[in-house]
This record gives C-alpha cells, sequence and structure tokens, in this order.
C-alpha cells in the first residue's frame, strides 16, 4: 500500500482531514511528530497538511521550517521524494526552499473561506495526470495569507517548465499569474493553497480533489 | 509588599454593595485583606454569582431521556447514541467586545471552546451570534470589522468550523454590542469530565499559558453598566492566544486518554479564583494554593493580580497520585506550562500562600453558596402600539428595502473570514438554515443553530421568548434535523430597574413553556445583564442556540430548487404584519402584537416536514421578511427568479409563526399536500421558481436587478 507520512506542527489542523482523504482513495498513512529528527523508512510520499503551525504570528509557516524534522524533510526531498504541501503546507515549502517564491497578505488583507474554481494548467505530474489540461475544477480555498508572489524571472521560469499546475479562475487573493499552485524543479514537490483533502467525498460541495489523490496513486502502482 | 486598605471608596470600586461587603464581613467575622475582597468581588458579581437571575433560571425546563448533564457543569451534554454525546455552550463576550472588538470577540470564542474541551469533547463546530448598533452609528463599522476578523482569527487558527451565525442592527445597540459564542464538541458518553474534585490531599496542577496582568477584574467590568470612561476598561480585556489553546486542547486530549484527570475546570472568567473555588465547591472540599508556584509572564505579580486575571488558555485540574510525571511529559511535549499548584485539603477553606505570607483564608464553600442571591422587583411589559394602517406597498420595493438592509442583505463577507470547512465534516453552513456537520467514522450528523428576534422581544417578552425558541426548532427543521437540546444565552439591561428585570422574568418564562413543548431542553447557558451605555439599554436578546441529530444523512434537506419546482407554503397564515421586518425597515416602525406561536402547531409541523423529506427538494423557515425574503432567498441560492401569486401584503410580508417554505417539482408537491391533508396539516402553493424575473402578483423585477442588491450591500456599507 502506497504510504504517505504526515508532518504535524503543533498547530497543524488539516492533518486529520488529509488523512482521511488519503486513507478514503487508497492511501495508507502514517503522522510524524514535528519534534523527531528522522522520518519512518516505508514512506513514499511526504504531506505537510495545512493549519497555523506555530500560530503563524510571524510569517506564516517560518518557525515550521526551524523545525527539528525539517533536516529530515530536506534530505528525503532532495533524495528524489515526493512532496505535498496544502495551505500551511505550501507556506512551509517555501520557507524551507523547495519551493520557489513566498505567501504574503491576501490583497483584501482578509480570510477568505469559499469553493474557488481552478484550471488546471499541467496535468502532466504525478500529481494531476487524472485531470485533463485545461479543465476547470472546484476546490475550496481557507487561507490569509495566499498570494503568491516571486521575482519576475522565477514566475517567468515556473510558467515555461509547465511548473504552474493550478491557477484560480478569478484570482480571490491577489497572487501573480493567479498563481494556485505550483511545481519544484524535478517536478516531485507540489505546493498549492486549496484544500483537495476537503473535496473528496459525498458530503463536499465538489470532489474534484479525488482525482489529484486518485492521480498520485496510480504513479505508485 | 503590603495591601492597599480596605476603605469604602475600595469597596465600591470592587462592585460590591454596602449590603453585600456587611454579608462579608459576618462571614469571616473580621475585615477582609486586599486578596480576599477581590476574590468576592470575583465571585459575587453578577456574572460569576447570576445573582440577579438564579431565581429565575432555576425555572428553565432541563429535563428529558437525552439529557446526560444540565446545567450547572462547564457545558451541556446530550446523548446521540452509540455511546456518543454532544457537549455544547453558548456565552456571551459582550462588554469585552465594545471595548476592545479583535480580542473581546476571540477570547469569546476561546472562552466556548475551553468550556467544551474541558468536558472532554474534541469541538467539532462554532457560531456567533452578533448584534451592533446602527450602521450609521460611528462606532458600528469598526465594531463589526474588528469583531467579524477576532471570531475568525481565533475559531481558524484553533481549527473548528464556523458552521452558523446571526448578525443584526438596530439603534438599541449603539452603546452596548453583544458578541454571544456557541461550541459543540463530541465525546464518547462514558468519557466525560466533571469540575468536582474528589479525595484529600490530591495535588492541583496548573496547565497552559502563563498567567499575566491582563483581564485583571474582568468579569466585574462585565457586570456594570458602561459609562463615557469606558475606554479606560480596555486593561481589562484579556488578549487571546488560539495556538496556545489549541496545543491545551490536544494536550488535554492526551492527558483525559490516560486516566489521570479526577477533575478539570478551565480558567475563564475570575481566572484561577472562580476555577479553585468551583472544583472545591462541587467536590466538597477545601483549596490550598501556593501562588509562587504559578506560572507567570511578568516579574513581581502580587497575590491579588494573579487570583483575578483572565489570562487566556489556562486549565486547572485534579490528579490522581502519582500520574504528575505522566501530565508533566504531555504538557511539555505541547510546550506547554505546568505547575502543581496546591492541594486539595479536607477542610472547608480557601487558603492563599504567597511569598510565605496567607493572603487569603476563606471558608471556600460560602464564596459560591453564600453568594447574595436577589429577588429583584420586576414589572409586566406594556403591550406595544397598535399597529395603523399601512399605506400601499408595491411588493417589489418591500423585497428590495429588505434584501439591502444590513439586516437582511447577504452576510458572506461576514462567512467567507470564517474557515467552515476545517476538519472537512461540513455539510452545510452559514447561508442555510442551520449548519450541519457529519458525525464522523457514522452516518450521522448534528444540526446547529442560534435564533432570536429581539424586537418581539422587547414588544413582548414571553411570546419573544417563545419564537425563539419556535424558530430554532424549524432551522433545525427545515435541514431534515430532529431538535435534541438547546442552550440559552440571556443579554439584558439593568436588572435593577423593574422593566428590565420583567423582560428578563418573562422571556424565561416563555422559553420554559416552549423547550417544554418542543422537547429542547436547555442544558446549559449564560446571562448577561447591564448591557446598557448611559441609561439606554440594549433590546433584550435571550440568543437559543440548537442542536439537532440527523440520524442518516441521506435524509437530510440540502437540495436546490430547479426552474419550474413549485414553491409550497407548509402552516397557516393570517398576515401577521406587527413588529415585521418590513414595517421596521420600510416604515421605521416597531408597532404592533408580535405574531403569536402556537407550540402544538410548530411541533405538528415540524414533525410534518421532518417525515416527509423524501418529497422535500429545498426547505426554509419563513421567518423575518416573511414568505417575500423565504422565495427570494431560496431562488437566490439556485440562481433563479420566481413568480409569487397575487397575494396581500400581510401574506406576503406577514410573519406568521410555524410556517416553513419548501421547494419541489409539481409531482412531489401534490404527494405533499395530499400528506398535509391527511396529518391536517395546511399546505398551500404560493408560487414557483422561474428562470426569466422576479414576478409578486401584478409587480416585477429582474433577477439582475435584484441580486447585487442582496449580495453586495453587505459589503458596501462595511467592507470599504
Amino acid at each position: 500500500m502506497t504510504k504517505v507520512g504526515i508532518i504535524i506542527f503543533p498547530g497543524s489542523n488539516c492533518d486529520r482531514d488529509l488523512a482521511e482523504g488519503l486513507v478514503s482513495t487508497g492511501f495508507s498513512v502514517e503522522f510524524i511528530w514535528h519534534k523527531n529528527i528522522e522520518l519512518p523508512n516505508n514512506l513514499d510520499i511526504l504531506a505537510i497538511p495545512g493549519g497555523f503551525s506555530f500560530g503563524d504570528y510571524l510569517r506564516c509557516g517560518a518557525i515550521a521550517a526551524k523545525s527539528p524534522i525539517t533536516d529530515a524533510v530536506l534530505r528525503f526531498a532532495k533524495g528524489g521524494g515526493y512532496l505535498i504541501g496544502i495551505c500551511n503546507g505550501f507556506q512551509v515549502l517555501c520557507e524551507t526552499g523547495l519551493l520557489p517564491g513566498a505567501l504574503v497578505g491576501n490583497v483584501g488583507l482578509k480570510f477568505i473561506c469559499r469553493q474557488e474554481s481552478l484550471l488546471v494548467e499541467n496535468s502532466n505530474s504525478i500529481f494531476t495526470s487524472k485531470y485533463y489540461f485545461g479543465e476547470k475544477i472546484q476546490i475550496p480555498i481557507a487561507h490569509h495569507d495566499g498570494n503568491y508572489i516571486a521575482d519576475t524571472e522565477t514566475i517567468a521560469e515556473l510558467e515555461g517548465n509547465g511548473r504552474v499546475v493550478f491557477k484560480y479562475l478569478e484570482n480571490p487573493n491577489g497572487s501573480i499569474n493567479n498563481i494556485a499552485g505550483v511545481l519544484s524543479r524535478n517536478r516531485r514537490v507540489l505546493g498549492m493553497m486549496p484544500h483537495p483533502e476537503r473535496a473528496v467525498n459525498k458530503i463536499h460541495k465538489s470532489n474534484d480533489g479525488r482525482s489529484l489523490f486518485l492521480s498520485l496513486l496510480e504513479s505508485f502502482r | 509588599m503590603s495591601e492597599p486598605c480596605i476603605t469604602p471608596e475600595v469597596i465600591e470600586s470592587h462592585g460590591l454593595k454596602p449590603n453585600e461587603f456587611k454579608k462579608i464581613l459576618e462571614l469571616i467575622g473580621r475585615t477582609p485583606t486586599f486578596t480576599e475582597l477581590g476574590i468576592f468581588s470575583a465571585m459575587w458579581n453578577e456574572h460569576c454569582s447570576y445573582k440577579s437571575s438564579k431565581k429565575w433560571l432555576r425555572m428553565l425546563y432541563s429535563e428529558g431521556s437525552q439529557v446526560i448533564c444540565g446545567p450547572g457543569e462547564n457545558a451541556g451534554v446530550v446523548d446521540i447514541g452509540d455511546n456518543q454525546a454532544v457537549v455544547f455552550k453558548m456565552e456571551s463576550h459582550n462588554h469585552p467586545s465594545y471595548i476592545e472588538p479583535y480580542q473581546g470577540a476571540a477570547t469569546g470564542i476561546g472562552g466556548i471552546l475551553r468550556d467544551v474541551f474541558t468536558m472532554g469533547a474534541r469541538p467539532i463546530a462554532v457560531m456567533n451570534s452578533l448584534s451592533f448598533g446602527e450602521v450609521k452609528h460611528p462606532k458600528t463599522k469598526q465594531l463589526v470589522n474588528g469583531v467579524v476578523a477576532g471570531i475568525g482569527g481565533y475559531g481558524n487558527c484553533f481549527g473548528v468550523p464556523t458552521v452558523g451565525g446571526e448578525t443584526r442592527f438596530h439603534s438599541a445597540y449603539n452603546g452596548n454590542c453583544l458578541v454571544n459564542a456557541f461550541a459543540a464538541g463530541l465525546a464518547d458518553k462514558d468519557k466525560i469530565f466533571y469540575s468536582a474534585a474528589s479525595g484529600v490531599g490530591m495535588k492541583v496542577v496548573y496547565v497552559g499559558a502563563k498567567t499575566g496582568r491582563d483581564g485583571v477584574g474582568g468579569a466585574t467590568m462585565a457586570s456594570a453598566e458602561f459609562d463615557e470612561f469606558i475606554e479606560e476598561k480596555r486593561p481589562n480585556v484579556q488578549i487571546g492566544d488560539p495556538f496556545t489553546e489549541k496545543r491545551l486542547m490536544e494536550a488535554c486530549q492526551e492527558l483525559m486518554a490516560t486516566g489521570a484527570i479526577i477533575s478539570i475546570q478551565d480558567m475563564g472568567a475570575a481566572g484561577l479564583t472562580c476555577s479553585a473555588v468551583e472544583m472545591g465547591d462541587k467536590g466538597g472540599l477545601g483549596i490550598k494554593l501556593d501562588l509562587n508556584k504559578v506560572p507567570t509572564r511578568e516579574p513581581g505579580m502580587s497575590a491579588y493580580e494573579m487570583m483575578l486575571s483572565e489570562s487566556q488558555e489556562r486549565m486547572l485540574m485534579v490528579l490522581n497520585t502519582g500520574s504528575e510525571s505522566k501530565a508533566e511529559l504531555i504538557f511539555d511535549k505541547w510546550d506547554l506550562d505546568f505547575s502543581v499548584v496546591g492541594e486539595t485539603i479536607e477542610e472547608d477553606r480557601f487558603i492563599i500562600f504567597h511569598n510565605n505570607e496567607v493572603k487569603a483564608d476563606l471558608p471556600l464553600k460560602a464564596l459560591s453558596g453564600d453568594a447574595p442571591e436577589y429577588d429583584r422587583a420586576w414589572s409586566s411589559t406594556s403591550k406595544p402600539k397598535a399597529l395603523e394602517q399601512l399605506p400601499p406597498v408595491n411588493p417589489i420595493e418591500g423585497l428590495k428595502k429588505l434584501i439591502a438592509s444590513s439586516n437582511y442583505s447577504s452576510k458572506h463577507w461576514i462567512w467567507e473570514q470564517y474557515d467552515s470547512e476545517v476538519q472537512a465534516n461540513t455539510i452545510c453552513s452559514s447561508g442555510f438554515p442551520a449548519g450541519v456537520v457529519k458525525v464522523p467514522n457514522t452516518n450521522k450528523a448534528l444540526a446547529f443553530t442560534s435564533d432570536v428576534t429581539p424586537r418581539y422581544v422587547k414588544a413582548n417578552p414571553k411570546e419573544g421568548g417563545k419564537q425563539a425558541v419556535a424558530e430554532a426548532y424549524r432551522n433545525l427543521t427545515a435541514v431534515g434535523a430532529t431538535p435534541l437540546a438547546s442552550t440559552d444565552n440571556l443579554n439584558f439591561g439593568n436588572p435593577e430597574k423593574p422593566e428590565i428585570m420583567g423582560q428578563l422574568v418573562e422571556a424565561i418564562q416563555g422559553i420554559t413553556e416552549a423547550v417544554k413543548v418542543l422537547n429542547m431542553p436547555i442544558v446549559s447557558g449564560n446571562v448577561s445583564l447591564y448591557n446598557e451605555t448611559d441609561g439606554h439599554a440594549i433590546l433584550p436578546t435571550p440568543t437559543i442556540g440548537a442542536v439537532g441529530i440527523i440520524h442518516n444523512i441521506n435524509n437530510m434537506i440540502k437540495g436546490k430548487v430547479k426552474n419550474e419546482y413549485l414553491a409550497v407554503l407548509v402552516g397557516e397564515t393570517v398576515g401577521e404584519l406587527g413588529q415585521s421586518a418590513l414595517l421596521a425597515e420600510m416604515f421605521d416602525k416597531e408597532d404592533g402584537e408580535v405574531p403569536k406561536v402556537n407550540l402544538e402547531k410548530e411541533r405538528k409541523n415540524g414533525e410534518f416536514i421532518r417525515s416527509h423529506t423524501d418529497l422535500i427538494e429545498a426547505c426554509t423557515d419563513c421567518s423575518d421578511g416573511g414568505l417575500a425574503l423565504a422565495i427570494f432567498e431560496m431562488a437566490t441560492e439556485s440562481n433563479l427568479g420566481f413568480n409569487l401569486f397575487e397575494r396581500d401584503i400581510s401574506f406576503i410580508f406577514g410573519e406568521d409563526q410555524g410556517r416553513y417554505l419548501v421547494g419541489c417539482s409539481l409531482d412531489k408537491a401534490n404527494k405533499l399536500i395530499d400528506e398535509s391533508v391527511k396529518n391536517d396539516v395546511h399546505t398551500e402553493i404560493v408560487g414557483s421558481f422561474i428562470e426569466e424575473k422576479i414576478q409578486i402578483g401584478r409587480y416585477n423585477s429582474s433577477i439582475n436587478e435584484l441580486t447585487p442588491l442582496y449580495k453586495n450591500s453587505f459589503e458596501n456599507s462595511f467592507g470599504k
């Protein structure tokens, strides 16, 4: 069974949701406390869930990026491991340097929680193979700091190499080029602000997040 | 360090009346120390002692086979089957929110969450009921922005979905806004934790955040009227830290699972004082505390300050002997303070040591048991001014007036600032009659609503009290939930005035009558009095928070209407325009009798809806704004228009109780009407849903004109 390690910071609050979403699509999961310095050695994928890792009173994700577990996460990524960071997890990945750019306060300076339409900009990644290019999907957002910024060259590099995987149809937060999710250079690390784990089962308003988990699952078969 | 002397000014500044101070002298046979005076003021203020309302609160109906724990604990506990329980309560944070809206509202959410997880429950939903002054009042915009950001800031970070609430505006709240926060959690029925200490010589343990000087005297402040010097009270408002609260919840849950905890009590109003006394009093024990062991945020804090601090995110617990080290490890894991600060003693004493001196030595039981209780004079509310004949109303204009008003326009600007979906169990949230959350790993769901119509309560407190319960009953029913139980948050003015006391008494009478007939016992609650500024009282606002259960989520009502669906009105309409939203928003009048609540019919109509969910696609209760607002909201949810057949204005805007608007196909509508005849429930087809326009009788308008009015008005007033 494909196994996902979910890292828990003291203020993570989407860890259980993510675990449920992953289990319901066929993964097994293991929670990893941020004070550990080693990862379990049988992990296929690492996930950093949403929440407020250390309260986010400082820059979101900044303290989490200095947690004891971070060195092990960096080693895992450098060894070619697959990683997904959702919402606060995306912010943490940017702070560790595994993904370029940064997430700053929404342009309206308010927290926004709502269903958002996304466009799939790259269906060739292991995270998005079950979508088709240009597909319009519904996935909710819930964040105060989801405004993605990076310098012009970085944006051009991301856009030019298919590293922007999701874009908002209507920009809710001011992100450059409507960017909602990006890939690392080796395309094995995905960071995204929307919450796919809130769009996986029949009680949710949309099930469009399911294809993301199923894409990932298929690539390990 | 010597303490200030006890002078009449010092006594008065502690909110203690001369007769109350006399009672203290009689109880302890000497002049209290300054710390002791602080402890008495903390325990005997209105907020903690319920001295004006206690006599009447005892009347509240709180029985039923579903009730596991009624009023008196941190929160009420209700059976939901499968050895599970829902734990919930609603509490006000009015005074602090007016003074410092962000922190006041944030700590209101923090306080109610602690009440719930103290009992061993994991929070699954929060709601809020907000009342503000009129839009044009210079303070309103700042209060709305601050309160909403504070609620979101705390709840979003803690990780609990905000699934519902209500927001109203009225000039009576210009000087006192209301922030009522509701929280609910899930626990195993046999793993509920209570506050009663047991066993002599057991360690009393302090956990959570450090104690600072914030909030000293907060509960006393919340028990007084406001005046022009209110800004000076800002230091009395506590500061919230949701990140610490989240860790505290996780650590408590871990410790609870080990069986180490005998009793637990959160430090809320009047902090260390109130929590320690509560545990001792309920357990019939005394308590000895050494304040040098209390983790403090700043040096040089006095015993008085430590005993009265309302620093947030703190808990007191009594642990089983020998489990301290196990407990300490857990709190260390979550980077929280942990300290043994005292022990239980056999004698009925509350002894406080600081720097090797006894700072207080009081009879513990007397602190809560002998708190003053008043049988305050009250007078019945007089009849409201009769309703005059209204000039002719164009119903489209009437509807426009409502949907563009701050009271009835869409509040998505507010609720989008709240995370309504964290935990991924939310089925529906704000914008629906009730918030619905799935119970993990089951096919059940719980529904939540909070309701009150203050202008009804003002005009007729008893009927208004009944109506608040009836509306909650209907909102739960409208999503297909069976009402289980409720919590009340009674917000009133100065109870020393007989007319205000009368509002409180009669509202309680109405609530009791309604919860009895509708089987929604009150299992927890809170009273907030002295909501007055310069002698002007708020509208009496007894908020009802209610919980219902959906045994099988496949049977819930959450559908939307489609083109050509019919609009079926369930329940009888006489056309009650007295105290209606139309009257208030269009004519600026609050006249006439309130709509009558027929509790038997409420129950019958509710049972009819719940037993025919298979025939009902969409459902909403008819309340403020009557049929017109109900059909507009239902149509807008599906981006449709409607055609409401020609009727009197009183039929279209009347606020008759016990009614639901149902949207369904022709085939289902016919079946539903057949069923209603069999069940002796009144139904009638009042219109249909259409694509092209909004039509009421011979008047019409376009969807494109009305929808933006409804969706943008609120943001235009408050967001820019």
